[in-house]
């Protein structure tokens, strides 16, 4: 009896884990772009609790294999690879632009689709031969820029200045805020930049409030955004302030204290989910997510970033489920992924928690403007509400 | 430009410029008395604010355990009567950590002992072990020891900023705050202070013999092991007070340490790595070139900063002998 149940057992575990359907996730869970990585590596440890619970997808159970990038792009191509080579259906990450990038080429290669969680445009704009397998969730600097300029449009803004990092976040920001703030006829009069390890933003402090403009945008993230914000109020600035979603984390409000009082920044609707109005359409499966989050990892713990993660899903698993109708990954592999790819761009009208995705050949962001973008206001040391743009 | 700018630029560049020499000074001594270019001293003085303001919030940090555990190898390292030195170190730190849970002005005393505690550990476990080795081992050692450092901050301090509550608020005039007064009071202090000590006393005047001439000081009795523990503990305790003194000012952040001790470095190397008061200069030329580079092209700040350099090191290489130790 002994001597036929192992090869027994061995054999139902082959063919349990051909089943298997594993789906690759790279992520930043350390180095800079950690305050964005963690969430979202979370997200996935709770979507893998939750898979495990439910039974997978259509009958497959689903296996996440997360590999962190350290921020680091060699990294992220690297992990990339492996995952290729370990037979993943898809690939989700990275969570910062630069490593995003860097991937496409190995995914577009090996013909897997990939869902990046990063913010750039670059990722999926043009939709050429290599970014045909890649599709992503964050709202573009192109859709946040377009949102901080009609606010300030509508708050009779004249003149702008902007600082941001010296990096490929900072200078996407500047590329996009200030040909959309020229579009509307807003007059940029200083453009400046600081690294998140500067000790002193003081010089170019001095330099925007020098030029007087009505409004300052600082194009960082998480809490270095608050220190060239802090020394500008120091300095006497006496304008409007800008933030970009970038900084929508609680941390941000930590550090910043009374200093980032007052601060305006568009961000994803998940962030003030439950002022938003009751006609929103990702008002109720946002609120889902924070629940499912904070049930997980305790009250106030959520942020945008997880969420861009979920949304990943969101779009993946009805992708998963028709693309199973019409290959089989245990036996060809190739075709599974190029199906799944088809049936991610086919993707209509899916209400998500930052918005509602429908991609097409030419668009692989798939987010209107409208119900991806709000404005944001800093006030009693939480965020609040001041306009939609539906 | 107007004056009101340039006395806001020359400000900033005295608050960071002091810093920085503050920071090279450090990386002096303990480079001329051990060989050792301390480049985890940035970690060591960000582990003194993020210590700081974890035991304010009632909890103990990770670098407590990191502490402990150096000092543990580094007892085990000792033989007989050496032990006592680390053992009573980390039973006094154990104790001050725990009393500080409950009271915060215990709180600062504690962060300083934790960091003087852990780099003198470093130098006990990880450098001289290596004793009469190359300075490109030690600097590798060194390197080594600021990667695993600031790995360690972002496992035990989280990604994100931290800002303690500064000692004194409020601005004194228009652009210095009375907490940037007391960086430069300190920065005043310490440099008098470390001139007596070298002058004055006797530990001091051990520790310039070391750096001068390390076989006369062993032929003298003075032993290269203690006076490198001594050079360790000096920096440590600089690299603490000042990263406690300027989290409030910045931030502080795992992340955050590592440019200022490149900076203090480059002014260190300004001043060729042997002379405080030109590394002093130098640090505040390095604030002072960095302040207005951040003003006229903010874009290039760092690439001017570290340009500064290749003329320093270019002059060095004129006037060096090429011999080393």
């Amino acid at each position: 009896m002994r001597r036929w149940l192992v090869p027994l057992l061995a054999l139902a575990l082959s063919a349990w884990a051909q089943g298997t359907l594993k789906v690759g996730v790279v992520v930043s869970a350390t180095g800079p772009a950690a305050s964005l990585g963690i969430p979202e590596r979370n997200t996935f440890l709770m979507l893998q609790e939750l898979l495990d619970r439910q039974g997978g997808v259509a009958g497959r159970k689903v296996e996440f294999v997360i590999l962190d990038d350290a921020s680091d792009t060699t990294q992220a191509v690297r992990n990339t690879r492996r995952l290729v080579e370990e037979g993943v259906v898809a690939v989700v990450g990275t969570t910062t632009t630069p490593a995003s990038l860097g991937m496409i080429p190995v995914v577009a290669e090996a013909k897997v689709p990939m869902i990046s969680l990063a913010a750039s445009k670059d990722i999926i704009h043009p939709v050429d031969a290599q970014r045909f397998w890649v599709f992503k969730t964050p709202q573009t600097e192109e859709l946040m820029a377009r949102a901080i300029v009609a606010d300030m449009v509508a708050r009779g803004v004249k003149t702008v200045g902007y600082i941001g990092f010296n990096d490929a976040y900072g200078e996407g920001w500047a590329r996009f805020f200030e040909a959309e703030a020229k579009a509307k006829g807003l007059q940029v009069v200083a453009s400046e930049r600081y690294n998140r390890t500067d000790t002193s933003v003081t010089g170019q402090a001095l330099r925007i409030i020098a030029r007087r403009p009505d409004a300052v945008l600082i194009g960082a993230s998480g809490t270095p955004a608050v220190f060239p914000q802090r020394t500008l109020k120091e300095r006497g600035y006496p304008g409007l302030i800008y933030q970009t979603h970038g900084v929508a984390n609680p941390d941000f409000l930590r550090v910043g204290g009374k200093d980032v009082e007052g601060t305006l920044l568009p961000a994803g609707p998940i962030l003030v989910a439950e002022q938003l109005p009751s006609a929103f359409p990702s008002k109720r499966v946002a609120l889902d997510y924070i629940q499912r989050y904070e049930a997980r990892y305790g009250i106030g713990s959520y942020s945008t970033f997880g969420a861009h993660a979920w949304d990943a899903w969101l779009i993946l698993k009805p992708a998963l489920e028709r693309a199973l109708k019409k290959a089989d990954p245990g036996r060809d592999l190739a075709a599974f992924r190029a199906a799944l790819r088809d049936e991610l761009e086919a993707t209509k009208g899916l209400v998500a928690t930052h918005g509602v995705f429908t991609f097409s050949k030419e668009d692989h962001l798939g987010l209107r403007f409208e119900d991806a973008a709000v404005m944001v206001q800093v006030e009693g040391g939480r965020w609040k509400l001041v306009r939609t743009f539906r | 430009m107007d004056a009101t700018i340039l006395g806001f630029l020359l400000l900033d560049a005295l608050q960071n410029g002091v810093i920085y020499g503050l920071l090279a000074v450090a990386m002096v001594l303990v480079f001329a008395v051990t060989r050792v270019i301390l480049v985890p001293i940035g970690e060591l003085m960000m582990f003194a604010p993020l210590s700081l303001v974890w035991l304010q919030g009632g909890k103990l940090p990770g670098t407590l355990g990191l502490a402990l555990a150096l000092g543990a190898l580094w007892a085990l390292l000792e033989r007989g009567r050496g032990r006592g030195l680390p053992l009573l170190g980390g039973v006094g730190l154990l104790l001050l950590f725990l009393l500080a849970r409950g009271s915060p002005a215990l709180a600062y005393p504690a962060a300083i002992f934790l960091v003087v505690y852990l780099g003198v550990a470093s130098y006990r476990v990880f450098f001289q072990p290596l004793r009469e080795a190359t300075v490109l081992a030690y600097l590798i050692m060194a390197v080594g020891l600021h990667v695993a450092y600031q790995g360690l901050g972002l496992v035990f301090f989280g990604p994100e900023q931290y800002r303690p509550e500064p000692l004194l608020s409020g601005e004194v005039l228009a652009g210095l705050s009375w907490q940037g007064v007391l960086v430069l009071l300190f920065a005043l202090l310490a440099v008098g202070g470390l001139y007596l000590f070298f002058r004055l006393s006797l530990f001091g005047k051990a520790l310039l013999a070391a750096a001068e001439n390390r076989l006369g000081a062993r032929l003298c009795g003075i032993r290269p092991e203690e006076a490198g523990m001594v050079a360790f503990a000096i920096a440590s305790l600089l690299a603490a007070l000042a990263g406690l003194l300027l989290a409030p000012l910045i931030n502080a952040a795992y992340f955050m340490g590592f440019m200022l001790g490149l900076k203090g470095f480059v002014a260190a190397i300004l001043g060729g790595l042997l002379s405080y008061p030109v590394a002093f200069l130098g640090a505040l030329l390095v604030g002072l070139f960095e302040s207005f580079t951040s003003f006229y092209a903010s874009a290039y700040k760092e690439a001017l900063v570290f340009l500064l350099l290749v003329p320093a090191l270019f002059f060095q290489s004129l006037r060096a002998r090429a011999v080393e130790e």
